[in-house]
């Protein structure tokens, strides 16, 4: 009874935490003391958050390591900013468009999470990273040669350039290539991100306290006594893959309506920014979904704030991941922490607070 | 426990190089913070956080509006890290070179002029953040983006501003949708049509093959247009080979395929870094069709170390050519030179132009710096179509009111390792 | 013809990719680590090389042979500061540090040789070899490539199949604990091994750039991450893998770049590697994994 009731307790932080940053930060730009960059970069700061903690299903919960999660994003940004677009001339109000295209975003990439998963199934390890690589860039490469045009025929498509689309006089390339969608209506906003955000994990933390969460977090620790007490393995890794695309999807849709052009370039949606992903996991806990949280806010902020460096800005920061992993995993800086840090006072406090 | 103690020792990190003076403030942070549950101190750090950004990017901005009397502020994007910093740079060395000859020269309606360059490692995101962090400063007019696909999302940021932006080299037909902002470039379109019509009317070439960077706006922005206008010409396009950004090293295999097709001339609306390889590996090769570039390939002779007579024969459109020999553009080379140890490229003289425009412009319309961005705006619109402007990408530059330049592009060829200007 | 030619270039770009996949997999092999900085130590190499033979003037082999021992250094420091204290940490935390390293020596190169592009010379002073009355042309970098390729895969078979310290080295990757109760330094043949990865990665900047002679602070990065997949094509950790799986996945991304799309060859590219390896989990010479209850 102890254990449930200190689960629910640590995810109501969370969501507290969550809750708490929105209304400070709500409170800030309302009352114009949040700076041009903080507020451009609330929706940016919920897309990662979201992505983070989608990819940390599938490291910390399932225990596979996946170098592909931008791919998932890519495939629901471009989704969605294509229904968008399609549906712009259209009387359909905003809300509502917006609404159905995160709804799109999250069953494409839903789609291809299932895709995806099915080599999971047989692959382990570092054999399912670089699969898992190989597939974020596939979809980056593809979607560079995609082109579709509208007009009064209907849609045309080509994997070639856009002069091969033979379009009418009057229709609208909409998806052109490399040069992707440009001008995707903006209606991501940092409410509409904080409550992707809160839903992300409602879903995650449900499902790791849920008799399918604690099947597939037996899978990570076990796979062979898993199965032989009677779990189904390829539910289980599928269902994981699946609900973690489906919310990079989201992510991805909300990126996309938060600029006015849309590319699958290597800088947004290939293997670096995949990696980038994985770092946030990593850094704020493998499994621990808060850590995710705070982590993606942190070294998304990093950057930003580290601009008066100029050119030694990212110098600075591989510097800074290179000792926060030291610092971290080191069994030398591990011991020394021990020594010196305020853990005993720490426990001390704990202790008092727990009985 | 630990991960706790990692994120606070990243907050110390970020806080201890953002405020200066606040260092100490922020370990102080994390050692209250430490004292608490783990809970708790992570909710207090992300707090403090919080307040501690904005109290600090608050401080910079009273600091800047108090120093930043009566100057004009003028900002700038563009990558000057990551795989397209080269021409951030360039943007960047040239504006600052503009600025301080100006102020030298005693500023812009008797006021001095103040340039704040941002980094937006060519990434649209990075890009508007960058613009924001300008907003901050106070930036009254925007330089940029170098690059046009930040290009494009930053001018729907600066049409919500109402903020005048003027992009050096966004080619993009999408970076002037608003009436806010113009370019001091060709757009895509005008040099791909102009690029077809010359090598018709000249002569050059029937059958040509056409290397382009499919995963770049700029290349394949020209080579559309270049593939329409070549069907009116009459010229054939024997083959294209289409290659991405992550695979720009190998061209043996588009060069096979255009020396297989029978071409006699490459058209190659790429930037000269690729360029060079491509001159290199046809020569290994020994193929030896002819060239025809764009403004990109402005700045190949000055690849370190390659080997110009590879180049020889090569023609290339450009507004810009550095031994040009009217006194504007042989000023601009000599205090570049003399000031980066470098030969300025097109983005160079590009992003010099646009800050002589601005100061052109601004002097037109009689603005001084305690006019709001808006009103700035306003201003700017109406007085860029109404200068004419001596510059280094042409001696009369002036702007149409959709914010397109008018300038007659110049077909520049290499002979003996020199740039020569073609009569047109 | 012309199909030659394509199949020619390919095994060259493919022995490229073979070098580096060596470089890759054999660190794997003995660290059980990805090493993402590897592709960086290539760009390193080449700089080195670059500002030896073209920058300071001085002989082009002195350029190489310095390349070499700058990047040997290199690869044992950063082996010393940034991994070895990472040895019982999980696999990700080292992964992480990979990547940090990665963008450490991307962002020194950018700060000490600028972002502008150079063309680097190349070293090769072989000339080209003209077959079939001029329509064939086999440029010199390209067989020198291919002979360097083949000598560097023997030498390194041999290497670990008779001498001590090869021998060691596989008894680190069989079992790092017994290997370490049969009194062999670990830590020392983890050195040696990241010690002969950085070279190669220096004799394959330096080919790269021959071949393809641009030199930028991020030429590294994508060879880097092709010579991974080839490295898990062959099999991670089997050095004749490396070799076929890297000179597979140049003639693969030359014949589609020729005969498909040129805009998709990565897309294809790596399409088959998920084919290949849903056929054989674990490559083509990798060894099947075994779980233990």
């Amino acid at each position: 009874m102890k254990n449930i009731s200190k689960t629910t307790k640590s995810n109501c932080i969370t969501f507290g935490i969550v809750i708490l940053a929105y209304i400070i930060a709500e409170a800030l730009i309302q009352t114009g003391h949040m700076s041009s960059l903080m507020e451009g970069i609330m929706v940016p700061l919920c897309v990662y958050v979201i992505a983070a903690v989608s990819l940390n299903l599938i490291v910390g919960v399932l225990g596979e390591l996946s170098l592909g999660h931008a791919g998932f994003m890519c495939v629901g940004a471009f989704s969605s900013a294509f229904f968008s677009k399609c549906m712009m001339t259209s009387s359909m109000p905003e809300g509502l468009r917006f609404f159905l295209a995160l709804l799109i975003s999250a069953a494409t990439a839903a789609v291809f999470g299932i895709l995806i998963g099915i080599p999971v199934l047989r692959l382990k390890g570092d054999y399912l990273a670089i699969v898992t690589l190989a597939f974020g860039e596939i979809i980056k490469n593809v979607l560079n040669a995609f082109y579709v045009g509208l007009d009064s025929a209907g849609f045309h498509f080509s994997m070639k350039d856009a002069i091969a689309l033979d379009m009418e006089a009057g229709g609208t390339i909409i998806i052109n290539g490399a040069q992707g969608i440009t001008g995707t209506p903006r209606s991501s906003t940092f409410t509409i991100g904080i409550i992707l955000i809160l839903i992300t994990l409602f879903v995650v933390l449900n499902l790791m306290n849920s008799r399918d969460g604690r099947a597939i977090m037996a899978i990570r620790d076990n796979r062979i006594a898993a199965e032989s007490i009677g779990i189904n393995i390829t539910k289980y890794k599928l269902m994981a893959f699946t609900i973690s695309a489906a919310l990079a999807g989201t992510a991805g849709a909300l990126y996309a309506h938060n600029l006015s052009t849309l590319t699958a370039s290597p800088n947004n949606f290939g293997y670096n920014q995949s990696i980038m992903i994985l770092v946030f996991v990593v850094l704020g806990g493998i499994g621990n979904i808060r850590g995710s949280v705070i982590a993606a806010v942190v070294l998304t902020l990093l950057p930003e704030l580290l601009r008066f460096l100029n050119d030694y800005r990212m110098l600075i920061y591989a510097i800074v991941l290179i000792a926060l992993m030291i610092f971290n995993w080191s069994p030398k800086c591990i011991a020394f922490r021990e020594r010196h840090s305020l853990k005993d006072l720490l426990k001390g406090k704990k202790n008092t607070k727990e009985v | 426990m630990k991960k706790v103690l990692s994120l606070c020792l990243a907050m110390a990190m970020v806080f201890s190089l953002t405020a200066c003076s606040g260092s100490g403030e922020g370990t102080e942070t994390t050692a209250a913070a430490a004292e608490t549950t783990a809970a708790a101190a992570e909710d207090e750090t992300t707090a403090a956080a919080d307040e501690e950004t904005t109290a600090a990017a608050d401080g910079e901005t009273t600091a800047a509006a108090a120093s930043g009397e009566g100057t004009f502020k003028i900002g700038g994007i563009g990558p000057t890290t990551g795989s397209a910093a080269v021409y951030g740079t360039a943007v960047a060395n040239a504006a600052e070179l503009a600025v301080q000859e100006i102020n030298a020269a005693g500023g812009i309606n008797g006021y001095q002029v103040e340039l704040n360059f941002q980094d937006d490692e060519n990434n649209a995101e990075k890009s508007v953040n960058a613009y924001n962090v300008l907003k901050d400063w106070g930036a009254q007019m925007l330089l940029g983006t170098v690059t046009s696909t930040p290009c494009v999302a930053v001018a729907a940021e600066t049409y919500n501003d109402n903020m005048f932006q003027l992009t050096p080299s966004g080619t993009a037909v999408e970076c002037l949708t608003y009436d806010n902002a113009f370019r001091v470039c060709f757009s895509d379109p005008t040099q791909g049509t102009v690029s077809a019509q010359y090598i018709a009317e000249n002569g050059l070439a029937s059958k040509i093959y056409v290397i382009y960077d499919s995963s770049d706006v700029y290349s394949s922005g020209i080579y559309q247009a270049f593939a329409a206008e070549a069907e009116n010409q009459g010229l054939e396009i024997v083959g294209s080979g289409a290659f991405t950004a992550d695979n720009k090293t190998d061209f043996s295999v588009q060069l096979q395929q255009a020396k297989d097709a029978g071409a006699e001339m490459i058209f190659l609306p790429i930037y000269y870094t690729e360029a060079s390889i491509i001159l290199t590996q046809a020569d290994s090769l020994g193929f030896a069709p002819l060239f025809f570039g764009c403004d990109g390939m402005d700045g190949v002779l000055n690849v370190d170390n390659f080997d110009t007579s590879l180049a020889d024969g090569l023609m290339f459109l450009t507004p810009f050519s550095p031994t040009a020999e009217d006194e504007v553009t042989q000023s601009f080379v000599a205090a570049y030179e003399s000031a980066f140890g470098e030969t300025p490229n097109q983005f160079a003289a590009d992003a010099y132009d646009g800050i002589y425009a601005i100061k052109a412009a601004a002097e037109q319309a009689g603005l001084t710096p305690d006019m709001s961005v808006s009103d700035i705006c306003e201003a700017m619109k109406v007085a860029m179509t109404e200068i004419t402007l001596a510059g280094t990408t042409s001696e009369s530059l002036t702007w149409n009111a959709d914010g397109e330049p008018n300038k007659a592009p110049r077909v520049v060829e290499i002979q003996n390792g020199a740039y020569e200007l073609l009569a047109q | 013809m012309s199909f030659i030619s394509y199949l020619i270039s390919g095994i060259s770009l493919g022995s490229v990719y073979a070098i580096i996949a060596l470089g890759y997999t054999m660190v794997y092999g003995i660290a059980r680590m990805l090493n993402f900085a590897h592709g960086d130590i290539i760009m390193v190499g080449a700089f080195v090389a670059f500002t030896v033979s073209s920058t300071l003037g001085m002989n082009a082999a002195l350029g190489v042979v310095a390349a070499i021992v700058v990047c040997t250094v290199l690869g044992l420091t950063v082996e010393r500061v940034a991994y070895k204290p990472l040895r019982q940490a999980p696999s990700l935390a080292v992964l992480i540090t990979a990547i940090g390293v990665s963008y450490l020596l991307q962002n020194l190169a950018l700060l000490i040789f600028g972002a502008n592009p150079k063309s680097f010379t190349s070293v090769v002073p072989v000339p080209a070899l003209k077959l079939a009355g001029g329509q064939l042309t086999i440029s010199g970098v390209t067989i020198v490539t291919i002979v360097v390729s083949i000598i560097v895969v023997v030498v390194l078979s041999l290497f670990v199949k008779k001498t001590r310290a090869g021998r060691a080295m596989q008894a680190v990757s069989e079992d790092r604990g017994a290997a370490q109760l049969m009194g062999i330094n670990v830590n020392g043949t983890i050195a040696l091994t990241f010690a002969i990865g950085s070279a190669l990665a220096a004799v394959a900047g330096v080919l790269l750039c021959s071949a393809y002679p641009t030199l930028t602070p991020y030429i590294g990065s994508m060879p880097g991450i092709k010579a991974f997949v080839a490295a898990v094509f062959g099999g991670i950790g089997s050095i004749p893998g490396a070799m076929i799986g890297g000179i597979l996945l140049g003639v693969i991304e030359n014949l589609s770049k020729a005969y498909i799309s040129s805009q998709l060859s990565d897309a294809i590219v790596f399409a088959v590697l998920i084919l290949v390896l849903l056929i054989r989990p674990t490559g083509i010479f990798g060894k099947p994994l075994n779980e233990k209850v």
